[in-house]
């Protein structure tokens, strides 16, 4: 099967801290990785992809070409970098305009997706790529098996989960329960560095400039904080029965937890 | 990337289970068969069978890692991927390295190195076990002591005499596939003070029949080269094996000192803790250049046992100083099983007397310097 | 000129704004608008008092109306698409405005009505068999041509697993914008609609508007917004034309209930979590009683789950739940900041630790210095015995 899987070059969320002074965030430093779910979405494409290949595809800044020499050494056949500045400031709507333009140029029977990047957090590229090429799409996906010319996938369903029948093509979310990605091997991260990035930029994709970037994107940031902590709270002092006491009657009080 | 791989890799697979590994003495299968995935167990073997055939410098970067995470591990990955290669790769028969190198490559197979016996520490050349030559076969009789990886290993090159008046002409190696040779016994499991989790045993060797094909080298009389190339070899690993393990209390010592408060502040604001820390901080990272430069002179095959043994020497003396100061600075805390701080103390020890204690490091060094027979 | 003042999360006793001196404890002060404002308003270190509405509009016009997508699955209201219809009446309110509610649903599905009484001035009801479980491509369809028809000017869904399946399809065929996982809706000078939410796991909020695009959408968090109570309210169902084609590229199986109760943090009201100071799986005991005193679900940090020895849909956390309940008591729980993002919007979040010096007392309302093994108990007990008086 051949198979398309898009992924996201981000900053490690879990590494962000605020700056104590300014109270803004501290961006220098922090390391770039391959959005975690997206890993996820590389490994399933891995273990399902039999005689086919799998092709990485990003839509990011030139420096996304290590985030995509990763994937190769995980070992995926081929990545696709598209870059261009004309791409700055795109939204999700933007963003899955892009791709569905540099995905039109190639041959696929499905496409995997990570559920949502830790950046932004929407989870929207997905299903809007998946609108713009026209495919069907599931989302949530947990575990997949292969059939003939279809996928069986459990989606997940936040009281269980439903099972669903795909044809082919169709373009799946996978959330990270899915699987434990790999590591890069030794040898792979070798295969990283002798391999070729494919570069695409707007021209090559014949992308539509009034549907890209900044001046593409339906929505705009128009500010962004620090949210305001939490202030230090109050700290309950004395023999232990005497602070139960009085916690319970705090909460009480605030009908927090009810009166029996 | 392979920093960020093999860093990512310890994080999730190895620091979790490191306490755990030590005090229950559990033998780190599970994280040799991951690193096996990974090729990491392949790594100091040619492309051609199957391994990595990764630089020196790459290995050694690797070997603090998982040192940093678990001495336990990184022995037991170092006296396969360091010690039990060595002499194939580079002392093997074509026929050899095809026999054996593939299944080290991909961590099927285990291996051990045994030259130490209860005669035979420092006064390698001491050597009594015994490999006569009898019809196409060699029959081999005597002991090892203190192997690492020994009762756990599958393949394991061994070190004996086939002329004891010879003296150090008179050694060489036999490669030994452990499940297939009888005569091959395990003996003792010993009981360490640290590297708890490493498996270090006695092997028996009781008219063990050997086919001559498993001579390493084909040759008689090449057996003190080899070792001595081992060990040159492999002392650079054990020398970052001790910058890894003065890291981790290092880094141990950072948390701390910042969330530690006595006298109304945080331990790091008291000039004498930042001294130590500076101290601390500047050492480990000299032993760690020091160890990187062994393995690039090593990379350009140049002549590097100078710097092999200077590595050695100095990583485990800032190991053991490091892991001390370590303590000191968590006070009582540093002293309870519940904190790593008395683990890395008790691993970093070894550092100083395997593969050649640091006396043994100095004479080197001085031969090096004043030329040998001075 | 605004009227400003100080607000606690500045962290010094005085702040001068071109060239005006607040003090912390100060009543609002007048101050031009400036850059130097701007700027702590940026930080969150002033606020502006909250222009009182003089003339709320009187007259309700026609068209450009407040939208929510009502979910609901086999017949019963997710939570969240109650709570947005609260929001929707005080954003239509604002704006002088109808709210509707789309509900796609089963056959006579008799829903309608309880939308109403929440605060839905029209139901726009979609009813087929083919609406009795949510599918992609149905649902896309039929939502966007009664968009097409009638314009709302916004339109929000619920956060969930539906909704976040279907608002990016709808966005993406109509062409318009969607903001995701919103925790702050408003409307703004120029009558738009501020969209705020999380990002980089919580660590940054941002401000989003769709100034050129109609209608306006996002999705929205469950458990932010407040549900109306019920009330007798007059309302319309305009019914509306579905026509859909015959698809099969997807087909539902099965929907499958987990026996086990699968934890629903998202939802709960109180949550009492443990982490590592709870010290061992056996001990969870404790963490599980206090729960279920409180009606509680069991929340658990990223370590415990780990460790094993609580299933990993308990996890609190960046890479587990966000959760907003209204009480979560963390125990044993050290409060790092990845534990923090994912509960500290927590209306009161109550710490038991035993390390004074644990970073989650930054967040705490309550924080109690402490075994947990002799306060858990005692809690326990001062529970029950509220019960029984």
């Amino acid at each position: 099967m051949n198979i398309i899987v898009c992924v996201k070059q981000v900053p490690d969320t879990n590494d962000i801290k605020i700056d104590p002074v300014k109270g803004t965030l501290i961006r220098e430093g922090v390391p770039s990785i391959i959005n975690p779910e997206d890993n996820n979405a590389i490994e399933a494409a891995l273990q399902i992809k039999g005689e086919g290949k799998v092709t990485v595809l990003s839509m990011g800044p030139p420096q996304a070409e290590e985030a995509l020499r990763e994937a190769i050494a995980m070992g995926v056949d081929e990545a696709i970098l598209v870059s261009d500045f004309k791409f700055a400031g795109s939204d999700t709507w933007a963003t899955a305009n892009v791709l569905a333009s540099a995905v039109k140029k190639l041959d696929y029977d499905l496409i995997i997706c990570g559920r949502q990047a830790i950046d932004g957090d929407t989870a929207q590229v997905g299903p809007q790529l998946a609108e713009n090429l026209g495919l069907p799409q599931i989302t949530y996906v947990q575990k997949i098996e292969v059939g003939e010319g279809v996928l069986k996938v459990q989606r997940a369903l936040e009281d269980g989960y439903e099972i669903i029948e795909g044809k082919l093509p169709v373009l799946i979310t996978v959330v990270k329960e899915i699987n434990n990605p790999r590591y890069p091997t030794l040898q792979g991260i070798d295969k990283a560095y002798e391999t070729d990035i494919i570069k695409w930029t707007a021209d090559d994709i014949e992308a539509d400039p009034a549907k890209i970037g900044l001046k593409g994107s339906p929505t705009h940031v128009k500010k962004s904080f620090v949210p305001p902590g939490k202030g230090q709270g109050i700290k309950l002092d004395g023999p232990t029965k005497d602070i139960a006491k009085q916690l319970i009657g705090i909460l009480k009080e605030k009908e927090i937890i009810q009166e029996f | 990337m392979l920093y960020h791989t093999i860093r990512n890799f310890v994080e999730k697979e190895i620091i979790p289970y490191a306490q755990d590994i030590d005090h229950e003495e559990i033998f780190p299968i599970e994280q040799i068969k991951k690193l096996a995935k990974m090729g990491v167990m392949g790594m100091s073997i040619p492309k051609k069978y199957g391994g990595a055939e990764l630089d020196n410098v790459s290995q050694t970067i690797i070997m603090e890692e998982v040192s940093r995470a678990c001495a336990s591990t990184s022995v037991t990955m170092g006296a396969h991927t360091s010690l039990c290669c060595y002499p194939i790769v580079n002392h093997g028969t074509n026929a050899q390295k095809e026999r054996w190198l593939p299944k080290l490559a991909s961590g099927e197979w285990l291996g051990a190195f045994a030259l130490t016996e209860p005669n035979a520490g420092s006064d390698a050349v001491n050597v009594q076990t015994t490999a006569v030559r009898d019809g196409d076969d060699y029959i081999i009789n005597g002991n090892k002591v203190f192997i690492t990886n020994g009762g756990k290993c599958d393949f394991v090159p061994i070190v004996c005499t086939t002329d004891p008046s010879a003296k150090h002409k008179g050694l060489a190696i036999f490669g030994i596939e452990t499940k297939n040779t009888p005569g091959f016994k395990v003996g003792k499991k010993e009981d360490k003070l640290g590297l708890r989790g490493s498996n270090t045993c006695e092997l028996v060797f009781e008219d063990m029949r050997v086919p001559k094909e498993n001579l390493v080298s084909g040759k008689e009389g090449e057996g003190f080269k080899i070792s001595m190339g081992v060990f040159n070899s492999g002392r650079i690993g054990i020398g970052v094996q001790g910058v890894g393990i003065a890291q981790a209390a290092f880094d141990e010592c950072m948390k701390y000192v910042s969330e530690r408060e006595q006298f109304g502040r945080p331990l790091k604001k008291f000039q004498a803790i930042q001294f130590q820390m500076a101290e601390m901080a500047t050492k480990i990272e000299a032993a760690r250049l020091l160890c990187l430069k062994a393995a690039h002179v090593k990379d350009q095959g140049k002549n590097y046992i100078k710097h092999a043994a200077m590595a050695k020497y100095y990583g485990s003396d800032v190991s053991m100083e490091v892991t001390r100061q370590a303590i000191q600075i968590h006070g009582g805390y540093g002293y309870m099983k519940d904190y790593p701080l008395e683990r890395f103390y008790r691993d970093a020890k070894i550092t100083e007397i395997y593969e050649g204690t640091t006396e043994i490091q100095k004479l080197v060094i001085g031969n090096e310097l004043f030329g040998r027979g001075f | 000129m605004v009227k400003i003042k100080l607000t606690d999360n500045y962290p010094g006793s005085t702040l001068t704004i071109d060239g005006v001196m607040l003090s912390l404890g100060d009543d609002f002060v007048d101050v031009e608008k400036s850059l130097d404002l701007q700027q702590a308003l940026n930080n969150g270190y002033v606020e502006i008092q909250e222009e009182k509405e003089e003339n709320k509009v009187e007259e309700v016009k026609e068209g450009e109306e407040v939208w929510i997508f009502a979910e609901q699955r086999a017949g019963k209201f997710a939570r969240v698409a109650l709570e947005l219809l609260g929001k929707a009446r005080e954003l239509a309110d604002h704006q002088g405005v109808k709210v509707g509610a789309l509900l796609l649903c089963d056959k006579d599905c008799g829903l309608s009505s309880e939308l109403i009484s929440r605060g839905a001035d029209k139901v726009y009801l979609a009813e087929s068999e083919k609406f009795k479980n949510y599918e992609t491509l149905n649902f896309t369809k039929t939502i966007c041509e009664i968009i097409n028809k009638e314009k709302p000017q916004i339109v929000i869904y619920g956060a969930t697993h539906i909704g976040r399946d279907l608002a990016p399809r709808i966005a993406q065929r109509i062409a318009t914008g969607l903001t995701a996982d919103c925790t702050g809706l408003n409307i703004d000078e120029d009558g738009l609609l501020i969209q705020t939410r999380p990002a980089f796991g919580g660590n940054l909020m941002a401000e989003i508007k769709c100034p050129e695009h109609k209608p306006q959408m996002s999705t929205v968090r469950p458990g932010i917004m407040k549900m109306l109570d019920k009330t007798e309210r007059e309302g319309s169902v305009v019914k509306c034309e579905i026509s859909l084609e015959e698809d099969d590229r997807i087909k539902v199986l099965e929907v499958i209930k987990e026996t086990r109760k699968v934890a629903n943090l998202e939802e709960a009201e109180i949550i009492v979590s443990g982490g590592r100071g709870v010290g061992s799986p056996e001990n969870f005991k404790l963490i599980e009683e206090l729960a279920k005193e409180l009606g509680a679900e069991i929340g658990a940090s990223r370590a415990v789950i780990d460790a094993g020895w609580v299933p990993k849909d308990h996890q609190v956390g960046q890479t587990g739940k966000t959760v907003t309940p209204k009480l979560y008591l963390a125990c044993g729980i050290s409060g790092a900041i990845q534990h923090r993002a994912g509960m500290q919007n927590s209306d009161t979040i109550v710490a038991i630790n035993k390390d004074p010096n644990a970073m989650i007392f930054s967040v705490a309302d309550y924080g109690i210095v402490g075994d947990l093994n002799k306060v858990i108990p005692a809690l326990i007990e001062e529970l029950k015995n509220g019960k029984t008086l």
